[in-house]
């Protein structure tokens, strides 16, 4: 797990292993304080999440309301079928855009 | 085939990893695919996550965690003594949270729901409650 500052105003979120209640609590205290005014768009990097039930779609979307005022995009990097299945569930596909990579994520900033 | 297990922990948010690996140990016995493990899992994620959110609002308390295979029917009961549910068909409605304060969608009852076959729940204000998860598997040695 680890949270940093890439190019465009863009936070980058990355969680590997599973992204439960435990979990999700860690990364959305590190995500928050690296959060600053500035900060415009996330990208959740997934590519290495093998878990995640409604804690994590919980996360997302708290992280997802500081970004959208400011007209800010979400962008989810390679969620495995398990992940995209519980990201299908919830409204998260219609407002975040899935990328191969980060490279190609940050393209869409 | 037929087994059972039971057990408790206390309602800390560290258990629900190790729930989730039990539950994954224990049918492994039935051969599953990825997909159905991956599904059992997940439901058992949220039925457990919510005994240790929302059941015990001061003081962790315990967890009972149970499991049956009939066959190539796996049923996991997840327990707690807590705080109950007022109005359950309320609870298990897609998007309700009693916790809108909190990060939470409220799609805990949903996936449940759409990841296994059936789900029982019963629970009362005061009374604590008992969720059983019921799936089936298409798995080779469920049959014997
Ligand atoms: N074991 C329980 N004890 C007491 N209340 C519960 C229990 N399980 C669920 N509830 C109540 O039912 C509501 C709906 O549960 P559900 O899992 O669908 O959503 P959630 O937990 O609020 O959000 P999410 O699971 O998406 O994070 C909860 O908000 C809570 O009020
Ligand atoms: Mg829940």
């Amino acid at each position: 797990m680890s949270v940093t500052k890439a190019e465009k105003n863009t936070l980058v979120i990355t969680a590997d292993g599973e992204l439960d209640h435990h979990t999700a609590a860690k990364i959305r205290k590190e995500a928050d304080n690296a959060f600053s005014g500035d900060t415009r768009n996330i990208i959740f990097d997934f590519s290495k999440l093998t878990f995640m039930d409604s804690s994590g779609l919980g996360m997302i979307m708290g992280r997802y309301k500081k970004i959208q005022k400011k007209g800010g995009s979400l962008v989810i990097v390679s969620p495995k079928p398990q992940v995209k299945r519980i990201l299908e569930m919830s409204g998260i596909m219609s407002i975040a855009k899935i990328e191969p990579n980060i490279k190609q994520a940050l393209k869409r900033m | 085939m037929k087994n059972r297990f039971d057990m408790e922990f206390i309602g800390i948010s560290e258990n629900e990893a190790f729930a989730r690996t039990v539950v994954a140990a224990f049918t492994a016995m039935l051969d599953p695919t990825v997909e159905e493990l991956a599904e059992l899992k997940t439901a058992v994620s949220e039925a457990v996550t919510n005994a240790i959110v929302h059941a015990y609002p001061e003081e962790s308390g315990f967890v009972v965690l149970s499991g049956r295979i009939d066959g190539n029917t796996v049923y996991i009961t997840i327990s707690d003594n807590g705080i109950g549910i007022a109005d359950v068909d309320k609870a298990r409605e897609p998007l309700f949270t009693g916790k809108p304060e909190e990060e939470r969608s409220g799609l805990g009852f949903s996936i449940m729901e759409s990841f296994c076959d059936s789900i029982t729940v019963t629970s009362g204000l005061g009374e604590g409650t008992v969720i059983t998860l019921e799936k089936r598997f298409g798995g080779s040695k469920g049959e014997i």
